[in-house]
């Protein structure tokens, strides 16, 4: 069937829950079209009908009939019920009925000019955080005294997610606003600094989508690009192996030896980041 | 109510009389040109400091749409002259004189945005054509409060000046959007000194900006309230009049909340408060030596309680003068004209409350979305109707296409472009895709570009003979039209391609690193071309207006047959403005009233019918 | 420029009223905007405070009761003064106002030369969240959790080395605290009192590495100083336009006055008007500020 969002361009939707955006939106541009088509025709026939060399004479009392007040009743009416019908619980679904049970969670921090995406890894719990730990080598303030930091690993710019489950991403910033733009999965929340919001989508289609910077951020902020890459659940059972193993954040900020499996890291005191005493705690 | 002589006849007695002995040659150049109070000389004053502005705006857009259309490349001829002036070294990266470099990008789109809206668009709209009209429509002899007047022009160009001085910053002008969103505008360019750096000077210039428009609003309300001319009720106003009214009441209520905000930002940036910062805040990977605690979110709830009802201050006068124009070409009354001014009251009210749309990816809940959702679709209920209003008066009119006229129009499907892509940005969950898409930027776009423009394009063709005493060139007037109509739509137009291909606004490289906008990429090259295009075709408009001044043919006080009471003063009115006492006895729109031999009765003509198509419509 | 504007001094027979009323109206108006977004923001901000962040008892509540009283009364005077004209007692309008202004003045001085010096002496310390166990002796956090109150995240006083604050190798901060952390498990100290009582001889040592932020009563100190001393030099500065403005019209008066006394009694009316605005703001500032 032709569709108006295609004909205009929009990219094909990749999520579970995309398509009822898409719905939504199509019927909008049809309800744009129908009224702006209807009166356009009477725009133009009106412009030709009553053009002074046609109409000499103008009439004082002009439209009598009550038709306007019918038609600008029945864009009442079609407001509402997209409101009502579509609008109000699409949103509805998106912030109160997160997916419960085996979500995949990951922590999405944006930062001029870049994002981290932090996994919680195998024990499924994140490592504390704080932002006078941050440093260049460690980014987020992982706390490594902390004994769930460890198997945590943060990869930059690239996101992976299993095919056909649940993801919640906790999003937020480091510094000033960013936002989180990936419009294959029809899917788009600020990052602010102070504040982790969630939300959630399901990929059902592997591929590789772009995630957007959609907050202007600064002098970078045109290029601060992510990826989401939606492998098959072993594509990215084995992706996790290969972070855990290299990306890690007991690995990554162990002093050098990268090959040998090193013991239990000691929590060699990360150089704070700034020199004077600062606000921050989480 | 009884004022019964003749227009033309003398009373000594009425204070509107005085207006002819008024002379100038007592005043000298200063106080008649510079600092008059008439408010005549205001409005223009306001009008060509707006056009200026207007222009500068969109000489920097045609800068910044060569670097979207041609990233990398210098710009031709203009740019290395810019290099050389330009002292932050913005235009010449990489080395290369007249090579945009991404942060002069984000400044000139800043400063488009603020210069386009504030110095630009509400100037001319509510300052030229408010200042100008307001008076003459409702037969008074100057603004309530003249000297108020003149402190608030001189308010509006300092804080104009003010705003372009921080392209001699040493870091350049602000680079955080007309938006201005903390954090990035608390803690941004803060090396280059405590005041002398851009954002800085943006918010000192609002201040003053802001002041400028409550000295303004307060101004005309007062003026609309206490100077009405005998006879001239509330029902019997223009249109325009109206529009303006209600406009004074959106600047008046919804500027000092972002004069707060903005105070609020200048001790964040100046005393290193943490108003909009929270606890742990970092910038360049540093903690930030601030207390914390407090609210990215605070300051775009100021900003946009400021800055939706804005919109509308964009739009209302443009309604305003579209009206006017449209029943005076069509020959016949407005049809709805109370249905109008409830509508226009009816968007005044609610657009203190849909703020929130412009945040609708910030995190907001159920019921905060959903009450906003509402507000929005409802506030598009009261633009159908003006839109209906000003549709359907054009049914049965005889209507003469003079290039007033055509502006006004086009404005109508413009306008409806515009405001029907309004639609699916009204509804988090279509926003959820389209937000700070092109899409919005050619949602708005259509409304403020084609709209409000030609709107005021409108209004120049057509009052200009009042403010002259001459007819601007009517053949280059439809020139002007038809080329700038057709450019303009081949900017806007492709951007809701771009848009819903996913390409993100504000991005300096044209979305080249996004591999979602490739199929929509090669239109920055066609937009690039048409924004250039329109640009050229402006100064055929230039050339009219000023060429006019001097050898424009020349007319009497009513050239176009109209009926409201500014066309009973002389062309162009004296101080004071009317000759002799004023009055109005009918409705403002009586054109073709039956039985009548001329198409016309002007509303101050104390013969003839005493008729109120106002009253009519529904 | 012998044109006049109608309706300058006498009121509009449709609507009751002269020019500069419904203007001074309408510029109240937006002041309400505009003090009605700052005060938001104290809200907003107040609400999204974490427990324990917004500081209660800060302010010294009788120099504040004491200049709430100035104000109220400079308002009762700058009405006789507006009723004196109104009557044509000119000598007693000028008595009244020259008592309204030396009492906006003794606001301004109470405010601008002792109130808030005494302020920017005190200094505040907020203790790190993992290091308030290390100074639960001063904070009394276990005691406050038991009776349910929010807990005590800052330690307040004087400073004894004051350049800690700059000094990046001073290492600690000496405070003399005030009196609540030196017997913060006493119920009399549960809620700020009405007497500010003098520090402690009490001086803690707080280590740099505890410390999250640390200032003097500046603005800068947290957002409910912030707030306060954004709104109240706001509210000063709308003092000090007031006091411009009657001082003119006490000064220049009687030329108007014997021109036309209606016109002068107009004059005063609105700038009385504005007058009791600022008042008025002064009476949200005052609870919200140091008492709640
Ligand atoms: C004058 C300016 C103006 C006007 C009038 C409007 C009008 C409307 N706007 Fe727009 N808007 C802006 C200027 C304006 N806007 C700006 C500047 C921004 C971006 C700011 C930024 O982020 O920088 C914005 C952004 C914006 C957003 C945020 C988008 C985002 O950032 O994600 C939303 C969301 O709800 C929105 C909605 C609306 C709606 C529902 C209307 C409605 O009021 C529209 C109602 C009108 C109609 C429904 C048209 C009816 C008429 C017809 C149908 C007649 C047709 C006639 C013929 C064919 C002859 N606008
Ligand atoms: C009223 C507001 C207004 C107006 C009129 C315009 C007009 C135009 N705007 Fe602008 N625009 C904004 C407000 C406005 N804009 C805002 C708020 C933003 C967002 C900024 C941000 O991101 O923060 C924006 C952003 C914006 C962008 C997006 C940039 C980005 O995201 O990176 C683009 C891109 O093309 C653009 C283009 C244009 C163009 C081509 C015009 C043209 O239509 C201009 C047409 C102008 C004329 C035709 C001039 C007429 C004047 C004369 C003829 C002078 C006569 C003089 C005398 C007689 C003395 N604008
Ligand atoms: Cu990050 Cu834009
Ligand atoms: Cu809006």
């Amino acid at each position: 069937m032709f569709s108006i969002n295609h004909f205009l361009g929009m990219p094909m939707n990749a999520s579970q829950h995309g398509y009822t955006v898409d719905e939504m939106l199509e019927f909008c541009h049809w309800f744009m079209l129908a009224l702006f088509v209807g009166w356009g025709i009477f725009f133009v026939y009106t412009l030709t009908r009553f053009r002074a060399g046609r109409s000499p004479k103008a009439d004082y009392y002009g439209v009598r009939t009550k038709a306007s007040t019918h038609i600008e009743f029945m864009v009442i009416v079609i407001d509402a019920l997209i409101l009502i019908g579509f609008a109000i619980p699409i949103w509805a679904k998106r912030v109160t009925h997160f997916p419960l049970g085996d979500a995949l969670v990951v922590k999405v921090v944006g930062q001029q000019f870049f994002w981290n995406f932090h996994y919680a890894g195998p024990d499924g719990v994140f490592g504390r955080q704080d932002s006078s730990l941050m440093s260049s080598s460690n980014q987020l303030g992982i706390d490594l005294t902390d004994p769930h930091s460890k198997d945590d690993f943060v990869s930059m710019n690239e996101m992976h997610v299993p095919v056909n489950r649940d993801v919640i991403l906790e999003i937020t910033s480091k510094d000033v606003i960013h936002s989180v733009s990936i419009p294959s999965m029809r899917l788009g929340q600020d990052a602010i600094p102070g504040a982790e919001i969630p939300v959630w989508f399901k990929p059902v289609k592997i591929g590789t989508y772009e995630i957007v910077c959609a907050q202007l951020c600064g002098s970078g902020h045109y290029s601060m690009r992510g990826t989401v890459v939606v492998d098959s659940q072993s594509d990215y059972e084995s992706w996790v192996k290969d972070e855990e193993q290299n990306a890690s954040i007991g690995a990554t900020l162990m002093p050098a030896t990268p090959a040998s499996a090193a013991p239990a890291p000691a929590p060699a005191s990360p150089a704070p980041a700034a020199p004077v005493p600062a606000g921050g705690q989480k | 109510m009884e004022t019964s002589t003749a227009i033309h006849s003398h009373d000594p007695h009425d204070p509107h009389g005085h207006g002819d002995h008024a002379e100038h040659h007592d005043l000298g150049f200063w106080r008649t040109y510079v600092f008059s109070v008439d408010h005549k000389v205001i409005g223009i004053q306001y009008a060509i400091t707006g056009l200026l502005f207007l222009f500068l705006g969109f000489c920097l857009m045609m800068m910044m749409r060569w670097q979207l259309a041609y990233d990398g490349k210098p710009l031709p001829f203009f740019g290395p002259l810019l290099a050389r002036f330009v002292k932050n070294g913005g235009m010449d990266a990489g080395g290369v004189p007249g090579v945009m470099t991404p942060d002069f990008y984000n400044s000139l789109g800043a400063m488009h945005g603020t210069i386009m809206v504030f110095l630009g668009i509400v100037p001319i709209a509510f300052g030229a054509f408010g200042n100008y009209l307001v008076p003459l429509q409702i037969g008074a002899p100057d603004m309530a409060f003249p000297r108020l007047n003149m402190a608030s022009y001189h308010a509006y160009w300092v804080g104009g000046v003010l705003m372009l001085s921080s392209f001699f910053c040493p870091t350049g002008p602000p680079k955080s959007g007309w938006t201005s969103y903390s954090p990035l505008a608390d803690l941004m360019d803060k090396q280059a000194g405590l005041i002398f750096n851009g954002q800085t000077i943006w918010i000192l210039a609002m201040v003053i900006l802001i002041s400028s428009s409550l000295l303004g609003s307060v101004n005309i309300i007062t003026t609309v309230i206490q100077l009405r001319a005998p006879g001239l009720t509330w029902m019997r106003m223009p249109f325009f009049t109206w529009t303006q009214l209600i406009t004074a009441f959106l600047l008046l209520l919804a500027f000092p909340p972002l004069e707060a905000g903005s105070f609020m930002q200048l001790m964040d940036r100046v005393f290193g408060t943490s108003f909009f910062l929270p606890h742990g805040e970092v910038f360049n990977n540093q903690l930030v030596n601030v207390s914390g605690g407090g609210s990215p979110l605070l300051w775009q709830h100021l900003f946009w309680f400021l800055a939706h009802p804005e919109v509308y201050v964009l739009i209302l006068p443009a309604l305003g003068i579209v009206a006017e124009v449209i029943t005076n070409n069509t020959r016949r009354p407005m049809w709805g004209y109370k249905a109008g001014i409830y509508a226009v009251m009816g968007i005044g009210f609610l657009s203190f409350v849909v703020w929130a749309h412009h945040m609708y990816l910030t995190g907001m809940g159920r019921v905060v979305s959903t009450f906003f959702q509402t507000t929005t679709i409802l506030i598009s209920v009261p633009s159908v109707i003006i839109l209906t209003c000003l549709l359907l008066s054009l049914w049965g009119g005889s209507i003469r296409f003079t290039v007033p006229m055509l502006f006004a129009t086009a404005f109508l499907p413009e306008f409806g472009i515009g405001g029907l892509t309004g639609i699916p940005l009204a509804f988090t969950s279509t926003d959820l895709f389209l937000h700070d898409t092109y899409y919005v930027i050619a949602h708005f776009h259509y409304i403020v570009a084609p709209g409000t423009i030609f709107a005021i394009f409108a209004g120049i063709y057509y009052w200009y003979p009042k403010a002259s005493g001459r007819m601007m060139n009517q053949f280059w007037g439809k020139v002007h039209f038809w080329l700038s109509l057709i450019c303009i739509n081949m900017i806007f137009m492709p951007m809701f391609l771009q848009g819903m291909a996913g390409m993100h606004r504000r991005g300096f490289d044209g979305g080249k690193t996004y591999t979602l906008s490739a199929p929509a990429l090669h239109w920055n090259v066609t937009i690039a071309h048409a924004a250039w295009g329109l640009g050229l075709v402006q100064f055929i408009f230039i050339f009219n207006f000023f060429w006019s001044m001097k050898f424009g043919r020349k007319v009497g006080a009513n050239p176009w047959n109209a009926t409201t009471l500014e066309w009973s003063a002389p062309s162009p009115p004296p101080h004071g403005n009317f000759v002799g006492p004023i009055a109005a006895y009918r409705g403002p729109y009586e054109y073709s009233v039956p039985g009548h031999p001329v198409d016309f009765v002007p509303q101050a003509d104390p013969q003839g019918p005493r008729t109120d198509a106002g009253a009519l419509g529904h | 420029m012998e044109m006049e504007i109608p309706y300058t001094v006498s009121a509009r027979p449709d609507t009751g009223l002269y020019n500069a009323k419904i203007g001074i109206w309408l510029f109240l108006a937006s002041e309400v905007m505009l003090f009605g977004g700052l005060f938001s923001g104290y809200v907003f901000l107040r609400m999204g405070a974490q427990p324990g962040y917004w500081p209660h008892g800060m302010l010294n509540v009788p120099i504040g009761t004491l200049n709430t009283c100035i104000l109220i009364s400079s308002s009762v005077t700058a009405v006789l003064a507006w009723a004196s004209l109104k009557m044509r007692q000119f000598t007693q309008y000028q008595m009244w106002m020259a008592a309204t202004i030396v009492l906006g003045v003794l606001f301004l001085i109470i405010k601008l030369c002792y109130e808030w010096p005494e302020d920017f002496k005190r200094c505040g310390v907020y203790i790190k969240q993992e290091a308030l166990a290390k100074y639960e002796p001063y904070l009394g956090n276990q005691y406050l959790y038991s009776k349910g109150l929010p807990p005590r995240v800052e330690i307040t006083g004087e400073l004894e080395n004051e350049d800690a604050l700059t000094n990046p190798n001073t290492r600690e901060y000496d405070l003399h605290v005030d009196a609540t952390y030196a017997d913060p498990t006493n119920p009399a100290n549960d809620r700020p009192s009405f007497f500010q009582r003098p520090v402690s001889d009490k001086v803690v040592k707080i280590n740099k590495a505890d410390v999250d932020f640390a200032s003097k009563f500046y603005p800068s100190h947290n957002t409910f100083f912030g707030c306060y001393f954004l709104i109240a030099s706001l509210h000063a500065l709308h003092v000090f336009g007031g006091l411009i403005v009657f001082s003119y019209f006490l000064i220049t008066g009687s030329k108007l006055y014997r021109k036309n006394p209606e016109h002068l009694c107009n004059r005063v009316e609105v700038a009385g008007l504005f007058w009791h605005f600022v008042d008025l703001v002064w009476i949200f500032v005052f609870p919200l500020f140091y008492l709640l």
